[in-house]
């Protein structure tokens, strides 16, 4: 007799039938379960919405007039016939792995996560579990980030030679989690620390909650660039070299992401500075995450879904790789790297 | 090495040419000899002997990144460089070297005296001393292809500034198959007599494409006109009783033109010509197709029998250098009297001849010509002011192309690649088909002609539209028609549509037509009955 499994891949996303509700879901369900407020996993027309109390202020913020309600990392939650509970993932402030338990068998959505600590998000807590579904975005070898001090000081000699240059360093980040990982990687002796509206706006939100983040100016449109000189303004990519930018002159750009550890993509994309720094998991990071929660089932989304998956099969793993909506694979498009 | 790393990283970072050529500059003026001697090489082409297979440097990559080569070759094929993969799949170094570029080059050469395990221990000792861009640029050493923003020009100019000598001196004495093995820094950039190489080509003087006609041009009689061959590019040169042959990617392939020495009888040592290599069969109007010429280019030595099927002969259309005085400066039309002068009693078999003129006092009458330069196997027309120096490079005013417009044909998508380099991670290498009866028949690939938005567009498409993997190509939904342009068009028994194309890009993405409304495999015929 084969029963129900605990979670299932649909075409509306990862849907648990013992509680009847999804996780992350691409299309307007009933009953939402939110990793993380990022846009390519919190959609709106849910009917009811359920994601940690740090990831519900954005989500308010940024889908309007939503049914939601908070949980705390930890707390157990019966619905239906499953026992669910969020565990943080160490992505962004708030972002959560969401353990689903039904009958004793386990598994764990992790949505999107990193395992190191990047000293602003709640730190990855690994979950041991019998099935878990782990994304792919950097899974490959190349991957393999360094450490976050040491990124610091090449954006900070960065920013300090634009500075002494008389430019306006102009660094281009995704304005939830890595805007904020950014902020608190800078060195305020070398100048002040100036944000687009879409960064501070998210600020705000972050602050409220109780989250330390750095001294900030909005640079809105009210601004006078001269009264600011050796900044670094910290915004959104699509941003970069707007109209808006170019009011403070002479510049230079940088972007942070993931992808800037190739060079192609560098050269593609970075203007005149890329800096490699990720809100994802690199290889090693992947691989350990996996070995930790001692599961037997691995599930395999947006990423590099066929490789890992290849990769996990020939060490021991189980491992599938499952359909997905989220552009996990795309530079260009994605949310957040 | 730490310097040139320093140097590679300033100017990979920027897209200003002022930036690059202060950090050049900066770096000639400071570092040793021998390594702004290899620096100058490497940016020009040029690199040490390979010591060690790319196989192997796969191989022991893997081994020491502890991954399976399955897996290091996946990555591969997404990063796009293979000294890049190594770099970036291999642990973090634990120790550091202080070692010189030129250093790092000789150890290198000298894998060549020692056996496989020899030169693995030394590679694997490399890796674990150099990291970040240390360590690209020694795999780089070792597999080729320095592709930085820097051209042979910006960096001619950076050599100026450091040196204080003049920029066409500078770009000629870098011209020829010079390798740093064989000269030093002063011989090469400092020494008096530095015509001392007899083989030693000029720069070549290349054409800007004109896209509006040539009205915007002026009086018609301050220009000349030729036709523009679709053969390859060289400077033949004659001196000292030798004959060299440099294609315009300065190449030397005197070897592969031996029916090219037969110049030596007729013209004087002492003379440059700049001309088209085209095959020609004796007592024919017109030259043969390019695919003929192709045989030839490929070959590094030429059986009898090519050589007598597919006879080359270079179309001289500019002289560079008379009675052994360098004349770039002089007016074109008296460097082509002097030119004519030269060729004047040269017999109908000689290896060289005169590219002719086209006489006309309007440009109506030019389009007129040009409009029948298909049939003479040309690919256009270029235009020249009568007055126009030989000047190096691509200089925009006084030299023109004036191409025939493409031949094009409507086809679908049917497989898409990853790009490498600048495209890594990118779908940008196409496969189209065109129709046969319900069939879509695949027919040519194509890489260029969108713009970037187009790309990450589409990119977006084929992800989710993806039927099959074959490794790096995906099989896609049959759904976009693009325009395809090319050059030309030839019967190709290699080609599952018996065709094969020159030149073909993309010309644009025809998302107003149907799937059912691309050409079809008659369509493509029909193009080959009369352009074949």
């Amino acid at each position: 007799m084969t029963r129900n499994p605990v979670l299932t891949f649909t075409d509306k996303g990862i849907y648990c039938p013992a509680g009847d509700f999804y996780i992350d879901p691409w299309r307007p369900v009933e009953r939402a379960l939110i990793t993380h407020g990022h846009a390519d996993h919190a959609r709106w027309g849910m009917g009811t919405y359920l994601a940690t109390h740090a990831a519900l202020p954005v989500m308010r913020h940024r889908l309007g007039d939503i049914s939601a309600e908070g949980i705390a990392f930890g707390e157990v939650r019966q619905i239906g016939d499953a026992r669910v509970s969020f565990h943080p993932a160490g992505h962004v402030p708030g972002s959560a792995q969401i353990r689903v338990e039904v009958a004793g068998e386990v598994f764990v959505a992790s949505g999107d996560y990193k395992i190191v600590d990047d000293g602003l998000s709640e730190p990855f807590e690994p979950i041991k579990c019998h099935h878990f579904i782990t994304e792919s975005t950097f899974g490959l070898p190349v991957f393999r980030w360094a450490e976050q001090r040491d990124v610091a000081a090449e954006i900070n000699a960065w920013w300090a030679a634009c500075a002494a240059a008389g430019k306006t360093a102009f660094l281009g980040a995704y304005a939830l989690g890595k805007a904020q990982r950014l902020m608190t990687m800078l060195d305020a002796d070398i100048g002040p620390l100036l944000t687009h509206t879409a960064v501070e706006n998210t600020n705000t939100i972050l602050r409220n909650q109780g989250v330390a983040l750095p001294d900030t100016v909005l640079a809105n449109g009210e601004l006078n660039p001269k009264d600011h000189p050796r900044a670094i303004v910290i915004a959104p990519p699509s941003a970069l070299g707007s109209a808006w930018a170019r009011k403070f002159g002479p510049q230079e750009t940088g972007f942070a992401s993931g992808w800037m550890a190739v060079r192609g993509i560098r050269r593609r994309r970075a203007g005149d500075r890329g800096f490699v720094i990720s809100d994802h998991a690199d290889w090693a990071g992947l691989v350990s995450a996996i070995r930790d929660t001692e599961a037997e089932n691995i599930y395999v989304t947006h990423g590099y879904t066929d490789i890992f998956t290849r990769y996990l099969n020939e060490n021991g793993w189980n491992a599938k790789v499952v359909p997905t909506q989220f552009e996990g694979e795309t530079l260009d498009q994605g949310e957040e790297a | 090495m730490k310097r040139f790393a320093t140097l590679f990283n300033t100017i990979d970072q920027s897209t200003k040419t002022s930036v690059k050529v202060t950090a050049l500059a900066g770096y000639f003026a400071e570092a040793e000899e021998a390594d702004r001697l290899w620096t100058v090489a490497l940016f020009s082409g040029r690199r040490p002997k390979r010591a060690v297979t790319t196989t192997r440097l796969r191989e022991w990559a893997a081994e020491v990144s502890e991954v399976p080569l399955w897996l290091f070759e996946d990555s591969y094929a997404i990063v796009g460089d293979l000294a890049e993969t190594i770099a970036l799949v291999l642990p973090p170094n634990s120790e550091t070297s202080n070692q010189s570029l030129s250093h790092w080059i000789k150890a290198l050469r000298d894998l060549s005296n020692v056996d496989d395990l020899e030169r693995k221990r030394f590679v694997l000792r490399a890796w674990k001393t150099l990291g970040g861009t240390e360590r690209f640029v020694f795999n780089k050493l070792i597999t080729g292809g320095f592709r930085v923003g820097v051209s042979q020009k910006l960096m001619t100019r950076a050599l100026a500034q450091s040196t204080g000598k003049p920029e066409a001196e500078l770009a000629h004495r870098l011209m020829g198959n010079w390798h740093p093995d064989d000269v030093t820094w002063h011989s090469l950039i400092e020494a008096e007599d530095a015509s001392a190489d007899a083989s030693r080509p000029y720069p070549f003087y290349l054409a800007h494409a004109l896209e509006d006609g040539p009205e915007p041009l002026g009086d018609p009689l301050d220009w000349r006109a030729e036709w523009k061959w679709d053969g390859i590019r060289g400077q033949l040169i004659l001196r000292d009783g030798s004959y060299f042959v440099w294609s315009r990617g300065e190449e030397l392939m005197t070897d592969r033109f031996p029916e090219l020495a037969r110049a030596i009888d007729h013209l004087p040592s002492g003379t440059v010509l700049d001309g088209e290599l085209l095959v020609w069969q004796a007592g024919a109007d017109k030259p043969s197709s390019f695919n003929t010429l192709q045989a030839r280019i490929g070959r590094k030595t030429v059986p009898k029998k090519l050589l007598s099927e597919a006879p080359v002969v270079l179309h001289a259309y500019d002289l560079l250098e008379w009675q052994g005085a360098d004349i770039r400066t002089l007016p074109f039309t008296k460097r082509r009297n002097l030119l004519e002068t030269a060729c004047a009693d040269l017999p109908a078999d000689a290896p060289v001849r005169l590219s002719p003129q086209h006489r006309f006092a309007e440009w109506d009458r030019l389009a007129d010509i040009r409009a029948t330069a298909r049939e003479e196997n040309a690919e256009g027309l270029m235009i020249k002011r009568a007055d126009s120096p030989y000047l190096s490079g691509r200089k925009k005013g006084d030299w023109w192309k004036w191409k025939l417009d493409p031949l094009t044909i409507d086809a679908v998508m049917i497989y898409a690649q990853a790009g490498s380099g600048r495209r890594a991670n990118m779908f940008t290498d196409y496969t189209f088909a065109v129709w046969h009866g319900n069939d879509l028949v695949p027919f040519t690939k194509a890489y260029s002609g969108l713009t970037d938005k187009e790309f990450i567009e589409i990119t977006a498409w084929v992800r989710k539209n993806t039927q099959q993997r074959f490794g790096p190509v995906r099989q896609v939904t049959p759904h976009h028609v693009f325009e395809i342009a090319f050059e030309g068009i030839q019967a190709s028994s290699r080609h599952k549509s018996g065709v094969a194309l020159r030149f073909p890009r993309m010309k644009r993405w025809r998302q107003d037509k149907p799937l059912q409304e691309a050409n079809t495999l008659d369509d493509l015929n029909e193009m080959l009955r009369i352009y074949g």
